[in-house]
Order: structure tokens, then C-alpha cells, then sequence
């Protein structure tokens, strides 16, 4: 039967089980939005503000969901609104699929009204991306970007499909996602792979040698990364940390691939680690780090980073052995299935001496608290005590970011979606309206500053209209704090454009979007909020009023050794 | 370690548009001057090979030949051992021959260097001629002493000797292989 091109992107959405969609329509991409016009039974379209909103959505989605997420968006502004997006999900490896169209062929390269080069634009911060000029190619190439997308290390693909490709029609036959890879463009990568492409498992050898390394360790030390919490290995990590009895420092993208409240966790690493981590990084004789790329955020200075350590590297992502922290052994392959062989191979062990040592440091930071003041240290205690355990938290970028990955214990991967390596400020709420969406069972929260909020907050309008009732924590110190911290520490109390003596009121702006907000400055106010909230059942704001001069802690700087704390 | 030299980097793509520009934005991200770049299909039609030529450190071409393997249309990546390999360029040079006896020289000393003339004017020859560096300086260097109206070079095409090739299958190249899988 003949489709056209824009029946046919809405029919391999189908082929790869899409049922969501979160864009932003405009000139170019009218013919693919007049066809889910035609499938809007099959798919559940989120309309945004702004389609950075939509790039966030569908990010979050994939990352709370584990599934690929798919955004729309038209040519021009509407492609490079996304860019910020890609980038985010490109820097977190995230899966998302962007389908963006272009001018017809006759206007390419003629500087028409809304033309792009996006494939151009977008080439460093995809995974792989594709300009689909003709209807022919247009199945397997959607096929390809999502294959691409999802599998090895995940993340974002961009289709740019030619407004003329999508009105132009061809015969187009389904094909069900298992038969994808015995045609077309995915058969012949399948071909040109070696045999380790095709069936994905750890070599063995290299197993058996960490196995070795850990039986000859007396004082390890485990580092949980992203890529651990991508291959939702939570259970295989459990059972590895209980076997190998060692503590596991959690990165910020490594948030919830261990239980929170284990007693094997030292916490955060890096930057704002903790106390516990940092110096059981510096002092421990193996490091086995997992699915971590040894970021600037935590190996601050890759020269004295664990420089008592034989470090091991496990990574699915070749690319990343030895880029920043030079390593002494490495195991290519998934976390789950890495770890899945090594709790085959690897005896109990036991570091009693080792472990006692390492948590005779805080794995916390203990925050003072202040009378007749609101901290962020209440804030959090009092929303995990209020809310479900599985709630999902989505943050934006700065100080909440960190207190909030500091204090709350995340049970799961996917429970904690936050902006780590690109830091994207306004990152938050898209995110937490995008894991809504995919879990619309699970509370979701979203903990934001003021600085962070006011960027994208117009995606409040998206929140009230599709009713994913979405809780906003507002950590507002009237300051972009991190910046401020830095300031304050580095920069002698120069306060160069951090401070946000200004508009609006949050409270009133989200009664303009038709939602429901209070301004809080005790813990009282605060947890009769969250109560009311919860009740209300939509969308609310909570404005928490704390103090400018708040700090994260522990804080070691940039480039310095990792036990180099500037502040305790 | 950290000590500058020329290194040679083969390169095997998919013969598709984007891909060298792909390629070229790794160096120029980095900051790297690209010395010499050359491309053209393999006998696989589907496939490009691309050589180039960077000035950097060691630790600089290891990191630099990661972030290529890991692009999705690069099959494989090989760092060409200068010692055993053949590289070699062609470089066209052209000859303004104002008089016969300039002319007369010219082709004597494109005979010496066993280049080929493939273009004859009135007033200009012009000289092609495959070599190494040696070869195409040496030549460069004599004809300068007339007129070079244009000269161009291809950038350096290397094979490495014997059985050795870019299409060996590697532990390593299976590792990379790991992150960009498909299934």
C-alpha cells in the first residue's frame, strides 16, 4: 500500500512500540503533524511552551522510563530551541529520538524562511544523526536512529527529514522491531561487525583478572556511575558491593543504582562529596569504577585522583578508558551483564578494618539548623518523610541540585533525574512533566532554585493543561547560589550579577497558569503545603524561602586533590 | 610521551556525505592543524578511507583515534607505524616556460625526478609527479628558482607493509565496537 512519508514515520513509531510524543509544531513539519492528526488514538502528543521544554520531556521520560523518548519539532528555531536539549541528553546518555523536518529540496541551501543546517549544528551532541532526503530511505532510516539511540551506550539520535519527503508517497510494508536488523541499512552494520558486535558479553579474561585484583585488595573501593544506572543494573551492583563487602561512592548520574539507606554507601563523590567517599577514594588500593567516566566533577585533579589505587575501569564506551584518569585495567561490556560475571566468579570477601575506617568519616553533611529558619536540610527531610519512597525527584542545576542528591536516599535507578554533565539549568520541570507522563502512577517531584525555575517555567502551562500534577520545590534564595558560593569562597565576596532581587511572584505566577502555590519560610507552612498538594492532586508550587548565604558542603575546588576540602 | 611529532592516521568510513566533516571536526575541536588529508572510496564502493597527518603528542593521537573510532560511520581506526609503512603523495606543479630553453631545462629536471609532464602550453608546462617529502620538496625547491605558477598536493595516501591491514579484526576494535552495538 502507498504511504506517505509523514504516514510512514507515524507507522515505524508504531513498529518501535512510541506511544508518547512530546513537540512543537511549525511550517515544515505540518504533513507528519496532520498525520498523527489521523493516528491521535495511537499516540498521546505533549504540547509544550518552548521546545527546549520538549527536548527536557522527552529526556526525562526516557530516563525515568528506561525507554527511547521521542520529540518533535519543526525547522529553524523550532530545531535549534532543541539544541540545549540534545546536548543535555547527549552529555547523560540519554535515549531520545528528535524528529525535526527542513525545507523542501528545491529551498535547501538557499537560505529560505526557517532553514537550518541542524544536522550541522547538532553533530557533536548526537550520538548519530541523519538527513533524510529521500522517502525511499526514510523506514530504514528511522529504524537505524532508533536502534542507534537505544542500544550500546544510549543517546540522542536527530532525524531531519525534507518537507518534501514527507508529502512524497512509496509502498511501505511493517516490519516488526525483531526482523530490523536482517534489513536494510541495520543488516549491513550487523555484517560489518565482528563477532563481539553481535553477541555483547564481557570477555572472560578480563573478568577473572579483576576477580584476581579484588581477591588481593585490602581496602577497596567501589564508584557507581551513570552508565550503571542506563543498564538498571541495581540488583547485580547490590549483590557485587555484598560480595566484594566494600563501600560504593555514588557519582551524582549514579543516584539510585544502590539503595540509598545501604549501609555500603559513603554517599557522593566529588566535587561535594562526602567526606566519607573522597578520603576512601584517596586512600583505598582499588578502584573499580562503573559506568564512570572520571568527570572534572569528581576526579578534580586526575593526577592525585585514588593515587594509592589500581584503578579498573568498566565501561561500555571504549572511548572513555584512560580519556581522563589513567586506568590499569578495563572490562568493555553493560554494567548488568559485567557484573552479572563477576558475582558468578568472586568469592565473599571481607573488609571489616577497612570499612569501619572508611565510615568513621560522615557519609552526610550535617547542616546546621537554624531557629525561625527554613534550611534546605528541612526542606528535604521534610518532603522525604511526606512523600512516597518512589517518588521521582528531577532537579534543575546549582545548590538544590546538590543538597537534594546529597540528602535524599534514592532507591532505583531512575528514580533521580538531573541534569549531571551538561548542567542545565531549567532542565527540571520539562523532565519532571516528561517522567509524569511515563509513570503517571509515581509521585514526581521537582526541585528547583529560583534561578533555575524562572528559565523555563513557562512549561507550567504544559503541566496544568495535560494535568500531570507535578510538585515544584522552589529552594529560593533570591540568588544564584552556587555562583554566590564560588563568590563568596573564591572570588572575596564580589558579587558580580548573582543576585535576584527581583520578580515574579511565584506563588501568583503559578495562580496565573491555574495551578495552586504557597510561599513557606518555617517548617510548619512547609509540610502543611506539601499536605495540601498532595490533596489538591494537580500541580503546585512550593516557594521555600531560605537564606542567600546557605552553602553546599563539603566543597573541594576545581583541579584540587580530592581531600582538599576548601569548606568541611 | 609528551613530545610533538607527525603521526599518520588511517581512517575507514562510510562513503556517505557528513562523515569527513565529522572526521575533520574532531582536530579542529581539539585544536589540532590537520598537516595533510587525503580521501577517496576503497575497493568497497560503501567505503571511504581517509588518511591524515597531525602534529601532536602520543597521548594526544591515542585520545584523538578514541573519539573517531567511537563516531558511528567510522569502521575502524589505525595509527600507521611511519617505519612500516609506504607513504606516498602526488603533488602537480605548473611552470611558467617563458622560452624554450627554460622549457628544455624544465624536462630535463622532471626526468632526473622521474616525474611525468601531463600539460604543455606555449608558455607553461606542468609536472606531476608521485614521491615522499624528500622527493617533493627536492623537486619544489628546484623549480622554484623559475616560475611556479600553481602547485597543488593530494596529502599523503599510507599503506602499511606486508599482510598488516586496517581491516584486521582486534580486541580492541571489538571493544569499540561494544558502545555503538545495534541490537
Amino acid at each position: 500500500m502507498k504511504y506517505t512519508g509523514a504516514q510512514i514515520v507515524m507507522e515505524c513509531l508504531l513498529e518501535q512500540g512510541v506511544d508518547t510524543i512530546f513537540g512543537y509544531p511549525g511550517g515544515t513539519i505540518l504533513n507528519i503533524y496532520d498525520a498523527l492528526y489521523k493516528y491521535s488514538d495511537k499516540f498521546n502528543h505533549i504540547l509544550t511552551s518552548h521546545e527546549q521544554g520538549a527536548a527536557h520531556a522527552a529526556d526525562g521520560y526516557a530516563r525515568s522510563t528506561g525507554k527511547v523518548g521521542v520529540c518533535f519539532a519543526t525547522s529553524g528555531p523550532g530545531a535549534t530551541n532543541l539544541t540545549t536539549g540534545i546536548a543535555t541528553a547527549y552529555m547523560d546518555s540519554s535515549p531520545v529520538v528528535f524528529i525535526t523536518c527542513n525545507v523542501g529540496e528545491t529551498l535547501i541551501g538557499k537560505d529560505s524562511f526557517q532553514e537550518v543546517d541542524i544536522t550541522g549544528i547538532t553533530m557533536p551532541i548526537t550520538k548519530s544523526n541523519f538527513i533524510v532526503r529521500d522517502i525511499e530511505k526514510l523506514a530504514d532510516t528511522i529504524r537505524e536512529a532508533f536502534a542507534i539511540a537505544r542500544s550500546g551506550r544510549p543517546g540522542p539520535v536527530l532525524l531531519d527529514i525534507l518537507k518534501n519527503v514527507t508529502a512524497a508517497e512509496t509502498e511501505y510494508t511493517p516490519l516488526p522491531r525483531e526482523q530490523h536488523y536482517s534489513s536494510g541499512r541495520l543488516a549491513q552494520l550487523m555484517k560489518r561487525a565482528s563477532e563481539d558486535f553481535k553477541t555483547p558479553s564481557p570477555n572472560e579474561a578480563d573478568v577473572d583478572k579483576l576477580v584476581e585484583m579484588i581477591n588481593g585488595s585490602k581496602k577497596p573501593l567501589i564508584i557507581c556511575g551513570g552508565g550503571v544506572v542506563r543498564s538498571r543494573a541495581d540488583m547485580e551492583l547490590r549483590e557485587f558491593a555484598e560480595k566484594a563487602d566494600s563501600p560504593v561512592a555514588i557519582t551524582v548520574m549514579g543516584g539510585g543504582a544502590l539503595q540509598g539507606r545501604s549501609p555500603l554507601t559513603t554517599g557522593m563523590i566529588g566535587m561535594h562529596g562526602s567526606q566519607a567517599s573522597n578520603m576512601a577514594c584517596d586512600e583505598c588500593d582499588l578502584l573499580i569504577a562503573l559506568g564512570c567516566r572520571f568527570s572534572d566533577r569528581v576526579a578534580l585533579d586526575p593526577k592525585t585522583f585514588a593515587q594509592n589505587a589500581k584503578i579498573v575501569q568498566v565501561d561500555i564506551d571504549r572511548s572513555e578508558i584512560n580519556k581522563n584518569v589513567k586506568t590499569d585495567h578495563h572490562i568493555i561490556g553493560d554494567a548488568k551483564a559485567v557484573l552479572k560475571m563477576l558475582n558468578s566468579k568472586l568469592s565473599q570477601q571481607s573488609h571489616e578494618e577497612w570499612k569501619k575506617y572508611v565510615f568513621s568519616f560522615p557519609t552526610e553533611t550535617e547542616y546546621d539548623e537554624v531557629e525561625g529558619k527554613l534550611t534546605p536540610k528541612e526542606i528535604l527531610r521534610a518532603i522525604a518523610e511526606i512523600m512516597p519512597d518512589d517518588t521521582i525527584v528531577s532537579t534543575d542545576v546549582g545548590q538544590h541540585q546538590m543538597w537534594a542528591i546529597q540528602h535524599f536516599h534514592f532507591d532505583y535507578s531512575g528514580q533521580l533525574l538531573t541534569s549531571g554533565g551538561f548542567g542545565t539549568m531549567g532542565f527540571g520541570l520539562g523532565a519532571a512533566i516528561g517522567a509524569k507522563v511515563g509513570n503517571p502512577d509515581k509521585q514526581v517531584i521537582h526541585i528547583t532554585g529560583d534561578g533555575s525555575f524562572r528559565m523555563n517555567c513557562n512549561e507550567l502551562a504544559t503541566e496544568q493543561h495535560y494535568d500531570t500534577p507535578v510538585i515544584t520545590f522552589i529552594f529560593n534564595n533570591g540568588t544564584l547560589g552556587m555562583v554566590r558560593q564560588w563568590q563568596t569562597l573564591i572570588y572575596d565576596h564580589r558579587y558580580a550579577q548573582t543576585t535576584l532581587d527581583r520578580g515574579p511572584d511565584f506563588v501568583k505566577l503559578a495562580e496565573a497558569y491555574g495551578l495552586k502555590g504557597a510561599r513557606v519560610s518555617t517548617e510548619e507552612e512547609l509540610r502543611a503545603a506539601v499536605k495540601d498538594a498532595l490533596e489538591d492532586g494537580h500541580g503546585y508550587v512550593i516557594d521555600c524561602v531560605i537564606d542567600l548565604d546557605e552553602m553546599v558542603r563539603p566543597m573541594v575546588e576545581g583541579g584540587k586533590q580530592i581531600t582538599d576540602f576548601l569548606v568541611q | 610521551m609528551n613530545e610533538q611529532k607527525l603521526y599518520t592516521l588511517a581512517v575507514l568510513v562510510d562513503n556517505e556525505a557528513g562523515v569527513l566533516s565529522q572526521v575533520s571536526r574532531m582536530f579542529s575541536r581539539k585544536g589540532y592543524n590537520i598537516e595533510s588529508l587525503a580521501v577517496g572510496a576503497t575497493s568497497d564502493p560503501e567505503t571511504s578511507r581517509i588518511t591524515i597527518e597531525v602534529f601532536c603528542t602520543e597521548d594526544q593521537i591515542t585520545l584523538l583515534s578514541y573519539q573517531l573510532q567511537k563516531l558511528y560511520p567510522v569502521h575502524s581506526v589505525k595509527l600507521l607505524d611511519q617505519t612500516n609503512s609506504i607513504r606516498r603523495e602526488l603533488v602537480m606543479i605548473k611552470v611558467s616556460t617563458p622560452t624554450s630553453a627554460i622549457r628544455n631545462e624544465i624536462i630535463q629536471i622532471s626526468n632526473i625526478f622521474r616525474a611525468n609532464i601531463i600539460d604543455v602550453s606555449i608558455a607553461t608546462l606542468t609536472i606531476a609527479m608521485i614521491g615522499d617529502e624528500s622527493k617533493i620538496t627536492g623537486i619544489e625547491k628546484i623549480l622554484k628558482e623559475f616560475e611556479i605558477i600553481e602547485l597543488v598536493r593530494t596529502g599523503y595516501v599510507a599503506l602499511e607493509r606486508g599482510l598488516q591491514s586496517i581491516y584486521e579484526d582486534t580486541k580492541e576494535k571489538g571493544e569499540f565496537n561494544y558502545g555503538k552495538n545495534v541490537l
